[in-house]
C-alpha cells in the first residue's frame, strides 16, 4: 500500500451511499444478534435446573453487566479506573440499608443508589479527570480505598460487621427469592441488557464518538470540538449509575454485605477484567470475557479451592496473565482477524 | 498531649516511614524506567518475607544475616519477571496500559496462591531473631529495635542506590535508559538487559523491605495488599520514577500516619495518608518530585 | 458567523509567550486575510508550532491577543475555538488510530452537525473531497504516513472552518503525493477557506502561497510576497542558510 497514488476513487454518490447502507445494515445485525443472544440467555435458566449451575449463571451475568458499565469509562472513554468497587459498595449499602432499617423496597434503593453512585462519580471525576495516566488509576484506586476504610469506621451502615437482610418470603417487591434463582438470572440479565443498549445507543452518538477520540489522542479531539473534560464526565456518571445498580442487585442475592466481601480492591479489577479479557471498548467484549472467566473461576474455586492449597489462585492468576499477555486485543479480536482472514482468501 | 508523647509519634513515624519508602523505591524505579506499574509489587514483598522465613526455618540463622540472601533471590525473581512476563506485556500494540495492569495482576494472584500452596494461609511469625520484641529506651521514648534496623537497612539502601545510579555504568545506563529508550538503542545499550537489570534491582530493594519486616509483621499470602497499597500512594505523592521521591514521600506516609492515629482511631489511620496524598497530586498532578 | 467581513479573519496581536526561560514566540504581530493562503515558514524552533498552538488554543499567551473574526479568543478554550471556526492538523498525525478513517472524521464533522447520522453523512462527503473514499472503511492506526496526512486534512476539514491551520501537511511526501496534496490545499481555499501552513521547505510552499511571513527564533522576521521574500537578505541567511548549511 506505500505510496499509493492511485487515489482516483470511484466518484460519483455510489460509495457514500452504499457506506451509509452498510452502516445501517451492519447496525441492525448488532440488534438482531443482541436479540437472539439474549433471548437464548433468558432461556437458559429453565434448561439447567442445578442451582450450583444457576448461581454460576448469575454471577456470570452479573459480572458481565459490571464490566460492560465499567467498559462505558474505561474500554470507550479510557479512563482505567480501578475504583469501581466504590460504585458497586453505593449500590450495595443504599439498596441494603433503605431496605433493611427501613422497610423500602430494594427497587427504590437501587435507583436511589445509583443516582448517589453517580455524582459520587462527578464530584471524584471533577479533580481527578485532570490526572494522566497512572496518575489518575492510582487516584481512584485510593479514593475507593478510603471509602472502604470510611464504610468499615462508620457505625450507622454497620460498619465493619456488615448488614444481613432478613429472611422474606420470595416476592419480587422485596427481590427475595429463597426458593428459585431464575428470577435473579433474569435480573442480572436484565441489567446487562440495559447496560448493552446503552452502549449501543452511545456507542453511535455524539458522546460515543467524543469517549474514543478521548481515549485515542485527547489533544486531537479536543482540537475537533469535543469537549474532552464533559465527556469524561459523563462517561464516569453512566459508567457508575450502571455499577451501583449491579451492587444493589448483588446485595439482594447474596442477602449479606459487609465491607470486605464488596468494596475491596479486588472487585475494582474484577469489574474490569471480563471487558479486558473479551476485547475493550467493544460492544460484546464484556459478555464474551465473562462467560470465559467466571465460570472458569467459580468452578475452579469449588474443586481446587475448598482445601485452602491455593492451586485455584495460581490457576485463576495464570490464565489472566496468559489471556491478556496472549491476546491485547481481546478474545473478541480473533473472530475479527479470522473474518479479514477469510475476506482476504476470497 | 504531652511533648514526650509527640516525640515518640515523630520517632515512630520517622522509622516507619523509612521503611515505607525501602518499599516503595523499587515500583519507583522500574516505573521511571520503563513506564510500568508493577501491580504485583505487594506480592513481591509478601515472598519475600516468606523467603525470609523458609530461610529461617531451614537454616536456623538469624534472620538479619540472611538478608543479603533475600535480596539476591528477589533479585533473580525481578529479572525472571521481567523476561517471562512483562517483556511480553510491553510488546502489546493495542492497550499496553491495560495488559501491563491485568499482566501482572495475574501475576500476583498467581503469586498468592503459590504462596499459599507453600506455606498454607496461615499466619506465620518470627520470633527467633535477636531483634525480636527489644526495644529501645531513649530517656522514655520507645522505639522497637527491629523497626531501628528497619530504618538504618532502607537508608544504607538508599545510599548504595545513588552511589549506584551516579557512579557506576549499569546506573549510567539506567539513567539514560529512562531519559531515551532510542538513543540508548543507538549507543548500543541492549534495553532488554537494561530493563531486566532494573526489574531485578527493584525487587532485590522490597525484598530487603520484605526481610526487615519479616522479623516484626505477620507473614501470611495476603500481606502484601496493605503495602502495595502504602506503595503506590507513597510513588504517587513523590512523583513516579523519581528515587529520592520515594524517599521523601516515605517519610511523610509515615509521619502522617502516626499523626492521624493520634486523633482517629487507629482503624482509620491511613485515612490521614489518603486525604493528604489526594490533595497533593491535586495541587501538583506529577507528585512533589516528579516530572511531567 | 458572518460578523465584519471586512477586517482580516485572524489577527495575531503582540503575542508572547515563554515556556521557563526559552521564550517560543516574542512580540507576535500579524494579520491573516480573509481567503488567503498565507505559508509560515523558518527554520526547526522558529515558533512555527507554537504559534499554531496559541492559535487553536492549546497554550494561552504570556501576554497579547488573539483575535478571530474581530472577537477575542485568547483565553477560550480549544473545543469553543473549533466550533468559531478554527480547525487544525498536527505536525506528527494524531489519528484516533482505534477508529477507522469514517469514524475519524466523524468526529470532526460532529463539531456542526447536531446529530451523529447527519455527521457520518458529511465524513462521507468530506472523504470523497480529499479523496479517501477508498479506505473509508479501513483503521486508522493502519493508515501509511501519506493517508494519515490525508486523513488529518479531512477531519480538520470536516469541522467546517473558515480558517484552516496545516502543520507541515506536505513533508514528507513523494514529489506527486505533494503535488496531489498541492491541489487540495488549493481546493480548499477556492472554496472559502483561509488556510494558514506552515512548511519547512520552501520551495513547496512559495509557489502555493499568497503571501508569507517569516518566523526566526520566535519573532516575525520579515513578511510579503513570495517573489519578494526569496530575494530578501535577512530571510536568506537566516533560513535558508542554515538549509544550505544542513545540505
Amino acid at each position: 500500500m506505500a505510496g499509493t497514488t492511485i487515489t482516483a476513487a470511484p466518484t460519483g454518490s455510489l460509495p457514500l451511499d452504499e457506506s451509509a447502507r452498510r452502516f445501517t445494515a451492519k447496525r441492525r445485525r448488532s440488534l438482531y444478534v443482541g436479540a437472539v443472544v439474549f433471548a437464548a440467555l433468558a432461556a437458559l435458566p429453565y434448561a439447567i435446573r442445578d442451582v450450583y449451575l444457576q448461581n454460576v449463571l448469575v454471577l456470570t451475568l452479573l459480572y458481565a453487566a459490571l464490566s460492560q458499565s465499567w467498559n462505558i469509562l474505561g474500554g470507550y472513554c479510557g479512563q482505567i479506573s480501578l475504583g469501581h468497587a466504590l460504585y458497586f459498595g453505593i449500590g450495595a449499602y443504599a439498596t441494603s440499608i433503605l431496605f433493611v432499617n427501613y422497610g423500602i423496597t430494594p427497587w427504590a434503593g437501587l435507583g436511589l443508589g445509583a443516582v448517589i453512585a453517580a455524582l459520587v462519580a462527578l464530584a471524584i471525576g471533577w479533580p481527578c479527570f485532570r490526572l494522566g495516566g497512572h496518575y489518575f488509576s492510582i487516584a481512584t484506586i485510593v479514593i475507593a480505598e478510603a471509602g472502604l476504610l470510611l464504610v468499615q469506621n462508620w457505625d450507622f451502615v454497620g460498619g465493619a460487621m456488615g448488614v444481613q437482610w432478613p429472611f422474606n418470603p420470595d416476592a419480587w417487591a422485596t427481590l427475595q427469592f429463597a426458593q428459585d434463582k431464575v428470577p435473579y438470572v433474569h435480573l442480572a440479565l436484565g441489567l446487562f441488557v440495559a447496560t448493552w443498549l446503552v452502549t449501543y445507543g452511545v456507542a453511535e452518538s455524539r458522546w460515543g464518538y467524543g469517549w474514543r477520540a478521548v481515549k485515542d489522542d485527547p489533544a486531537a479531539a479536543q482540537s475537533l470540538g469535543v469537549e474532552v473534560f464533559r465527556s469524561k464526565m459523563a462517561a464516569a456518571a453512566i459508567s457508575a449509575f450502571f455499577t451501583a445498580i449491579g451492587g444493589g442487585l448483588y446485595a439482594a442475592y447474596v442477602s449479606y454485605i459487609d465491607p470486605e466481601s464488596v468494596m475491596s480492591f479486588r472487585f475494582s479489577l474484577l469489574f474490569a477484567l471480563p471487558a479486558v479479557l473479551g476485547g475493550v471498548g467493544t460492544l460484546w467484549g464484556a459478555l464474551v470475557g465473562a462467560v470465559i472467566l467466571i465460570p472458569i473461576t467459580e468452578i475452579s474455586r469449588s474443586y481446587l479451592g475448598g482445601t485452602g492449597s491455593g492451586i485455584d489462585l495460581i490457576f485463576y492468576g495464570a490464565l489472566v496473565m496468559i489471556v491478556s499477555l496472549a491476546r491485547p486485543e481481546g478474545v473478541l479480536s480473533l473472530f475479527k482477524r479470522t473474518r479479514k482472514a477469510r475476506n482476504a482468501e476470497i | 498531649m504531652t511533648m514526650q508523647a509527640l516525640v515518640q509519634v515523630l520517632a515512630s513515624g520517622l522509622l516507619t516511614g523509612l521503611i515505607y519508602g525501602l518499599v516503595a523505591v523499587g515500583l519507583s524505579l522500574i516505573f521511571g524506567l520503563m513506564d510500568v506499574v508493577n501491580f504485583a509489587h505487594g506480592e513481591f514483598l509478601m515472598l519475600a518475607m516468606y523467603a525470609t522465613f523458609g530461610l529461617v526455618m531451614v537454616s536456623g540463622l538469624d534472620p538479619v544475616v540472611l538478608m543479603p540472601l533475600v535480596a539476591a533471590l528477589m533479585f533473580v525473581l525481578g529479572g525472571t519477571v521481567y523476561v517471562g512476563v512483562v517483556r511480553f506485556a510491553m510488546r502489546a500494540r493495542a492497550n499496553q496500559g491495560m495488559v501491563q495492569i491485568f499482566a501482572t495482576f495475574g501475576l500476583a494472584t498467581l503469586l498468592q496462591g503459590v504462596a499459599q500452596y507453600l506455606f498454607t494461609p496461615d499466619y506465620r511469625s518470627l520470633s527467633n531473631s535477636w531483634l525480636g520484641g527489644k526495644t529501645l529506651d531513649l530517656g522514655g521514648i520507645f522505639l522497637p529495635w527491629p523497626q531501628i534496623f528497619g530504618a538504618l537497612v532502607s537508608l544504607a539502601a538508599f545510599g548504595g542506590l545513588f552511589l549506584l545510579m551516579t557512579r557506576t555504568d549499569f546506573g549510567r545506563a539506567l539513567e539514560a535508559t529512562r531519559e531515551d529508550q532510542g538513543a540508548v538503542a543507538l549507543v548500543g545499550i541492549d534495553c532488554n538487559r537494561v530493563f531486566a537489570l532494573g526489574w531485578g534491582l527493584g525487587a532485590a530493594l522490597v525484598g530487603l523491605a520484605g526481610a526487615v519486616l519479616a522479623v516484626f509483621y505477620y507473614i501470611h499470602p495476603g500481606v502484601g495488599g496493605a503495602f502495595a497499597l502504602i506503595a503506590y500512594v507513597t510513588v504517587a505523592l513523590g512523583g513516579f520514577g523519581s528515587v529520592f521521591g520515594a524517599l521523601a514521600a516515605g517519610l511523610i506516609v509515615g509521619l502522617v500516619e502516626a499523626a492521624t492515629a493520634l486523633i482517629l482511631p487507629p482503624s482509620l489511620k491511613s485515612v490521614g495518608v489518603y486525604a493528604l496524598y489526594l490533595l497533593v497530586v491535586l495541587v501538583r498532578p506529577q507528585g512533589l518530585f516528579g516530572r511531567l | 458567523m458572518s460578523a465584519n467581513t471586512s477586517g482580516p479573519i485572524l489577527r495575531v496581536d503582540d503575542v508572547t509567550l515563554a515556556f521557563g526561560g526559552l521564550v517560543a514566540n516574542r512580540d507576535v504581530t500579524l494579520d491573516v486575510a480573509r481567503g488567503e493562503i498565507l505559508g509560515l515558514i523558518g527554520p526547526n524552533g522558529a515558533g512555527k508550532s507554537t504559534l499554531f498552538n496559541l492559535i487553536s488554543g492549546v497554550y494561552r499567551p504570556n501576554r497579547g491577543r488573539i483575535l478571530f473574526e474581530g472577537a477575542d479568543i485568547t483565553r477560550l478554550p480549544p473545543a469553543e475555538r473549533c466550533r468559531r471556526g478554527i480547525a487544525r492538523t498536527f505536525q506528527v498525525p494524531r489519528s484516533f488510530d482505534s477508529m477507522n478513517v469514517l469514524e475519524n472524521v466523524t468526529v470532526g464533522a460532529l463539531a456542526r452537525h447536531p446529530t451523529a447520522a447527519a455527521a457520518r453523512r458529511a465524513a462521507l462527503e468530506t472523504l470523497e473531497r480529499v479523496e479517501l473514499t477508498h479506505r473509508t472503511e479501513a483503521v486508522a492506526g493502519e493508515l501509511t504516513p501519506p493517508e494519515k496526512r490525508r486523513l488529518e486534512v479531512a477531519r480538520a476539514l470536516a469541522t467546517g472552518p473558515s480558517l484552516l491551520l496545516l502543520d507541515e501537511v506536505l513533508t514528507g511526501l513523494t514529489p506527486s503525493e505533494a503535488k496531489a496534496g498541492v491541489g487540495l490545499i488549493r481546493r480548499v481555499a477556492e472554496a472559502g477557506v483561509t488556510v494558514i501552513m506552515v512548511e519547512h521547505v520552501m520551495e513547496v510552499v512559495m509557489p502555493l502561497v499568497d503571501r508569507a511571513v517569516v518566523l526566526h527564533l520566535g519573532s516575525v522576521l520579515a513578511q510579503g510576497l513570495p517573489a519578494e521574500l526569496v530575494r530578501d537578505d535577512a530571510v536568506i541567511t537566516a533560513y535558508l542558510g542554515e538549509r544550505h548549511r544542513a545540505a
